[in-house]
């Protein structure tokens, strides 16, 4: 192998870093100005931060609170907590199987001027912890059950 | 490193892995289907649905796997000229592409019962469909011009510079807010209870086991393939 060769294969190899490095930069930079339009969903803490104009449309997500759940009709009321700030929300239609109190969710609709958000969508957000239903139970009585699971039946 | 850029050498080891791979592969597959769609437990919450996990969570991995693969490749047939690491990415792209496709469509089937809805475009699935297209685009890329070399070479840029989706596919549901649940396969280990994650992790080395074994059968077409045109090259040359 002759030096000249050598040197070749050393450029193609620092071209394929550098434009990887260039590429990978150029993509954190971009998805971090659009951090914004990625997320698909905004907590309670972060809605109310965030001032939204009126009439815009935003997702909604968090868990929903113990013994808040009304159904008056056809219409769910319930509070999305982030277990710092609450919003109050109001929806007509059909409920994921998955949606119950404690467990998470994502309302999409609009937050209106009485504070209550209206929802025209409601989906079921599930966690990555699966188990059999023995081991949930265990779990329940051991006290080891952790925020954001299903809560454990008896708290207060 | 190099001396396996040699085909014949590369062939030598690729046959004496084919019966092993096929072997594991087909345990697997005996063992860990009954396991995973039979005999392990329904999920506290999701019921019978979580099946749908056993083969959507090893077409997830197998569809990254399959793009480090064939990007690793592209890199070392770019810089290098390897024709074999060059032909190992050609064999795995129709692959990764279906492992990418069973992962979106049953991650469908079981987003509509438990989410609510068959598709949302929240990071991770809107980075894995992107994913999909990547191979595709790859795939479509390698033939697309009359002289083979260019397009294995478009090819091969084309699949480096989509590498850049990885770690984003990866990372997704960590910087961003999804609606896809978080990564099951940690470094810490898998958040499953023990009676599901041992019928997963069998589903995860056979669909391995079976990628390696298809990928060394297409490969050797490859090679056979790419031995007959350069005949007919000199063949014409002679002429």
């Amino acid at each position: 192998m002759t030096a000249k060769t050598m040197s070749r294969k050393n450029r193609r190899m620092i071209l394929v870093v550098l434009g990887l490095a260039l590429l990978g930069s150029g993509a954190a930079l971009v998805l971090t100005a659009m951090n914004d339009a990625i997320v698909f969903f905004f907590s309670p803490s972060e809605i109310k931060e965030r001032n939204l104009a009126a009439d815009q449309r935003v997702r909604l997500g968090g868990l929903v609170e113990d013994g808040s759940v009304t159904k008056a009709g056809g219409t769910v009321s319930f509070i999305v907590t982030d277990t710092v700030e609450k919003i109050s929300v109001s929806y007509t239609g059909v409920l994921p199987d998955l949606f119950r109190e404690g467990q998470g969710i994502v309302a999409e609709g609009r937050l209106g001027p009485d504070g209550v958000f209206q929802a025209s969508e409601v989906l079921a957000k599930h966690d990555e912890n699966y188990m059999p239903r023995e081991v949930a139970d265990a779990l329940k009585k051991n006290g080891h059950w952790q925020p954001g699971m299903e809560p454990v039946a008896d708290t207060p | 490193m190099h001396k396996y850029a040699n085909p014949t050498q590369f062939i030598r080891i690729a046959n004496a892995v084919l019966p092993w791979s096929t072997a594991i592969a087909v345990a697997a597959f005996v063992i860990g289907l009954p396991l995973a769609l039979v005999f392990s437990p329904p999920d506290y919450q999701q019921g019978e649905t979580v099946r749908i996990m056993y083969v959507h969570v090893p077409a997830a991995w197998m569809s990254l796997m399959v793009y480090m693969v064939i990007a690793g490749s592209s890199a070392a047939f770019l810089i290098w000229r390897h024709t074999v690491a060059h032909l190992i990415a050609r064999a795995s792209a129709p692959l990764g592409a279906m492992f990418a496709a069973v992962c979106l469509i049953s991650g469908m089937l079981w987003g509509q019962p438990m989410w609510g809805t068959f598709w949302v475009w929240d990071a991770r699935l809107t980075s894995v469909l992107i994913l999909f297209f990547i191979y595709i685009g790859y795939i479509a890329l390698l033939d697309a011009f009359d002289d083979p070399e260019r397009g294995d070479r478009a090819a091969a840029i084309l699949a480096l510079v989509g590498s850049v989706n990885v770690p984003i596919i990866h990372f997704s549901v960590e910087w961003w807010s999804t609606l896809h649940q978080g990564t099951i396969i940690t470094m810490d280990g898998l958040t499953l209870s023990g009676d599901m994650a041992r019928p997963l992790l069998i589903m995860v080395a056979g669909f391995t086991a079976f990628y390696v074994s298809v990928v060394i059968i297409r490969l050797r077409a490859e090679l056979l393939a790419a031995k007959i045109r350069n005949a007919r090259q000199s063949l014409a040359a002679a002429e």
